[in-house]
């Protein structure tokens, strides 16, 4: 409604031409029928859910949500999902970088196999990768036991958690960076070395400012993931409250006791939260991409 | 997905090559490989009869079914829908399409947990459907259709992700000179269409079913976890590791990690092969 307002205005404004039409002609058939099944689709499995969980935390009222989520429980569990995400996340950015380099840079034996394998975190079910990590960073796990004796705790800990979102936000950091240095171009570098740049001086001025709008993308797309991350975290975390409780458990827990509209409004601040951080990523990687190009 | 082609091979320093492929080498030993291989080891740690009950025993067995009948309702779905949007999408100048796309990608960016919310908010005892059908006796949440729902939702824009761009890249002249040589809509699409999607369109498939079987939060949250009826096998694995059963545990884990691995293997071939047919990003 407001986009016709506004076109109507640039229309009085500018003296445009006729308005670009709802659906261009083509002789293609079957957009009725695809469309229908696309917007009913959409509407059944995405839209009325979504009215749901937007509509039904308002029933405590402005004041009930809100001492619903400064509850000291809930504002713990939201700070420990959202500052490990971004830990984590930030952890992704020089690993990401590391792999997608050696993978596109350096010819080795096993090179298409560890490519392929970086995918794993993906592939691997979620259950499957909690259950495994947990395994290895328990105090009788090999890596756990390592820590152990250097005293520091790693399972049922802050750092567990932080360790399964590494691991799952990986692929995300390493996949965005490739098809970039992938086509970054050679002879760039080429001439930075020719005006005598060294190695440090091309990696940091000239290689890394052409990655920073995939490594942002990359980190972003990570650290989402991470926030919402329940099935390799939720062994892993020791679950207690105040201390080790991640936000979507918090939701699992307030569902067993039946009360909904906790649960929907740590779920909506969740999903605010979320998209509001993409967004802000997002304009900061369009200003990294505006000025790459300048 | 993977980019790794036409690597460019450095001369220089060769020192610090050794040295990074040797980096990289370690931390994806010590943070991916690792927990696959204890996940095997620790399903055989009392032997192979011992792994053969845990997948054997009638618990398991129904998690397996549950779990095959669950994707085989969900992916179909979301395979049609991903073409039907796809067609819509990428053949058709419409206005609104940022929005659809957007719609689409939505799942991507939620958690599971809320992906699993959403319908007990919906369907739930307390759900704005709840008391109507208790009402009429119908079972949603805890029960299989809600596990069909929950599934649905996670796993629907991988069929889509992978055909909008290609077609967006194939653009319509083809089947634009189908249509104008006399052919029928459907015979179009049956004979232009399809044959040019269709490597991207298993690749989409194959992600789309990998998650469908290995999805845990958004299924955990509707299930109820009521043994041999709504554990699928990923909650089926927490059921038994939360009783330390853990040989039941990874040995109900090893299948669905190695459901991973052929995901990984068939995918990997498909970007190795028919690079030229799938979409832009995926190509080696």
């Amino acid at each position: 409604m407001s986009d016709q307002a506004i076109s109507g205005l640039a229309m009085a404004a500018a003296a445009k031409p006729a308005r670009r039409p709802w659906v261009q002609h083509s002789i293609l058939p079957g957009f009725g029928l695809s469309l229908g099944i696309t917007l009913t689709y959409l509407a059944a499995i995405v839209v009325l859910p979504l009215i749901a969980l937007a509509v039904r935390p308002w029933e405590l009222g402005l004041s009930g949500v809100w001492h619903e989520l400064s509850a000291p429980r809930v504002a713990a569990a939201l700070r420990l999902s959202f500052g490990l995400s971004a830990l984590a996340a930030l952890l992704n950015a020089p690993l990401g970088v590391l792999l997608a380099w050696t993978l596109t840079r350096y010819v080795f034996p096993g090179r298409r196999i560890l490519d392929a394998l970086v995918d794993l975190p993906f592939a691997l079910p979620t259950a499957v990768a909690g259950i495994a990590l947990t395994a290895i960073y328990a105090p009788t796990g090999p890596l756990g036991a390592l820590a152990a004796k250097l005293g520091v705790k790693t399972a049922y800990s802050p750092l567990g958690i932080f360790i399964a979102l590494v691991f799952i936000g990986l692929p995300f950091v390493v996949r965005s960076l490739q098809p970039v240095l992938q086509d970054l171009d050679q002879e760039v570098e080429e001439a930075a070395t020719t005006l005598g740049a060294n190695a440090l001086q091309r990696a940091v001025r000239v290689i890394l400012p052409a990655l920073a709008p995939s490594l942002i993308s990359g980190v972003s797309l990570a650290f989402a993931r991470a926030v919402g991350e329940y099935g390799s975290v939720v062994f892993i975390a020791g679950n207690l409250p105040g201390k080790t409780e991640i936000a979507p458990l918090l939701i699992v827990i307030k569902l067993e006791q039946y009360d909904y509209a906790g649960a929907a409004a740590v779920g909506l601040a969740m999903v605010t939260i979320s998209f509001g951080s993409l967004a802000a990523i997002n304009w900061l990687q369009l200003t990294f991409a505006g000025r790459g190009r300048a | 997905m993977s980019v790794a082609a036409r690597p460019i091979p450095t001369t220089r320093l060769p020192g610090l090559a050794v040295v990074l492929v040797l980096a990289s080498a370690i931390v994806m030993a010590a943070l991916v490989l690792l927990p696959l291989f204890v996940v095997f080891r620790d399903a055989f740690a009392k032997g192979l009869g011992k792994y053969l009950a845990a997948i054997t025993e009638p618990d398991a067995v129904s998690a397996i079914k549950l779990t095959l009948l669950v994707a085989a309702i969900a992916v179909p779905l979301n395979a049609a829908f991903g073409v039907a949007a796809a067609w819509c999408i990428a053949k058709f100048e419409f206005r609104g399409k940022g929005v659809l796309l957007t719609l689409i990608d939505l799942p991507f960016s939620m958690s599971p947990v809320v992906s699993g919310l959403v319908w007990v908010l919906l369907f739930g005892a307390q759900g704005w459907f709840g008391t109507w059908l208790i009402d009429h006796d119908v079972k949603i949440i805890f029960a299989t259709t809600g596990l069909v729902l929950a599934t649905v939702l996670v796993t629907f824009p991988f069929v889509a992700r992978e055909l909008i761009p290609l077609m967006q890249d194939q653009g319509s002249d083809e089947e634009a000179a189908a249509l104008t040589l006399g052919a029928g809509g459907f015979t179009t699409f049956w004979k232009i269409t399809l044959p040019n999607i269709r490597w991207a369109l298993l690749y989409g498939v194959l992600l789309c079913n990998a998650r469908a079987m290995g999805e845990f939060g958004a299924v955990s949250v509707v299930s109820g976890h009521i043994r041999g009826l709504t554990t699928t096998l990923p909650l089926h694995v927490e059921v038994l590791y939360n009783d330390y059963d853990f040989v039941g545990a990874f040995a109900a884990a090893s299948l669905l990690a190695s459901l991973g691995l052929v995901t990984l293997v068939l995918k990997t071939g498909l970007e190795w092969r028919h690079s030229d047919e799938l979409s832009a990003n995926r190509r080696h």
